[in-house]
């Protein structure tokens, strides 16, 4: 049985097929030797492309088919209608099911607060959203293991509760701009009743839409993975970012705030990193720093919240990503 | 009639703009069609997915593109 579950996680998520496939393809095709240089590297990049925009559509696709059962609007009325503790939390579980990208944080956070949502439950929504979300965890699971996946999800979830929480006591609501609390609620309804046609058309054109946003994020990523993968000696990727040193979780931490990234294209570079021995939880923060914080969605909350609020947001979220690389590096050893 | 496409120009938008113009014609109403870009003035009028059509500043669908048939009645109802 076990052998039944291991062999399907090797093919289907792994694509073991698929690698054997590219090993051929480079050196039958290309007459390269998959083993030197330039093979390797070329390998890593057919591979990794291949599968990533394989599992991007089949995830999409289902994803995609399970969020149009959960529109902003209905979001928000399951939301209004707990409290406390359980809010935050359910609020981090929606978030991972909830379509959202960063150009729709404006709406959503108005939508939320002019409804009266506390900005406790908003904030625990916005972390989680981009950080953790469906697609991300399979991959993750494809790329590392499930343990490492099911860990990434409950830690994000954990530091999306926590930090939706704290931002919730620091009593900040007066640091929202103000039309934000006079904008109307839209009462028309959106409750997510639509015919499983409109769905499935519905999933079809998000899998469409999404990877004409992505692909070139993906093909980037997957580059500087090969780059990394092969070509960077090991020596220098240690000395910067090995387990050994204190200070890698914070380079990494410092590198990926700025950067805008899906969660596709950062993947297959956390990939290479952990294939160089950097720390799992390095590699991990690295990811989530790309993901959850960046310099265009930091732009565009501005224009809504006051810089003090702002300053919170992005404070919190990078203080929980750093101890999560910590956390991660000292308990590394339990997941691999 | 004033109808109005919140959203930030995206294909979707579009098509929607042209089913709500086709709309208008086939019942015979004139309508001006605008299109508002700004994302916190499409969020100020409480949606929160685009791309929204308002008639008259009445919100009456958000995250959909509705289709030229489902639109005539929403023009409708909104004369009377």
């Amino acid at each position: 049985m076990q052998d039944v579950f291991i062999w399907l996680n090797d093919q289907l998520l792994r694509m073991q097929w698929l690698s054997d496939l590219v090993t051929l393809l480079v050196r039958d095709g290309l007459g390269l030797d998959p083993v030197s240089r330039i093979g390797a590297s070329v390998h890593f990049f057919i591979y990794d492309v291949i599968k990533i925009f394989i599992l991007l559509s089949v995830l999409i696709f289902s994803i995609s088919f399970v969020q149009s059962y959960f529109p902003p609007e209905r979001t928000r009325r399951i939301l209004g209608q707990r409290q406390g503790l359980w809010a935050n939390t359910l609020a981090a579980l929606l978030g991972t099911i909830t379509p959202f990208c960063s150009c729709s944080s404006i709406p959503l956070f108005i939508g939320f607060t002019s409804a009266g949502l506390p900005l406790a439950v908003t904030f625990s929504f916005l972390i989680s959203s981009p950080l953790v979300d469906l697609a991300s965890v399979i991959l993750l699971a494809s790329i590392f293991n499930w343990s490492i996946a099911l860990a990434y999800v409950v830690i994000g979830l954990v530091l999306a509760v926590l930090g939706g929480t704290l931002i919730g006591r620091m009593n900040l609501g007066d640091q929202v701009a103000d039309f934000v609390y006079q904008s109307p609620v839209s009462d028309h309804d959106n409750d997510g009743t639509i015919s499983r046609r409109e769905r499935l058309a519905y999933a079809g054109e998000q899998v469409r839409e999404i990877a004409a946003r992505v692909w070139i994020y993906v093909l980037i990523g997957v580059g500087i993975g090969a780059a990394i993968h092969n070509w960077i000696p090991e020596d220098f990727i240690s000395a910067l970012l090995g387990q050994d040193k204190w200070w890698s979780v914070l380079v990494a931490t410092v590198a990926g705030v700025p950067m805008y990234a899906d969660i596709f294209g950062t993947l297959p570079i956390a990939e290479a990193l952990v294939g160089k021995g950097v720390g799992l939880g390095t590699a991990l923060t690295f990811m989530m720093a790309v993901t959850a914080l960046s310099l265009p969605s930091m732009i565009m909350l501005k224009r809504v919240v006051k810089l003090p609020l702002l300053a919170v947001f992005i404070g919190i979220v990078t203080v929980g990503i750093i101890l999560i690389g910590y956390i991660f590096n000292a308990t590394a050893h339990l997941f691999v | 009639m004033i109808i109005k496409i919140l959203g930030s120009g995206c294909k979707k938008c579009v098509a929607l703009a042209e089913n709500a113009k086709a709309a208008a014609q086939s019942e015979g109403i004139t309508a001006e069609i605008e299109k508002v870009t700004d994302i916190i003035a499409i969020a100020s009028y409480g949606i929160m997915s685009t791309p929204g059509l308002v008639v008259d500043e009445k919100v009456v669908s958000s995250g959909r593109v509705l289709s030229v048939a489902q639109i005539a009645p929403l023009l409708k109802e909104a004369t009377t």
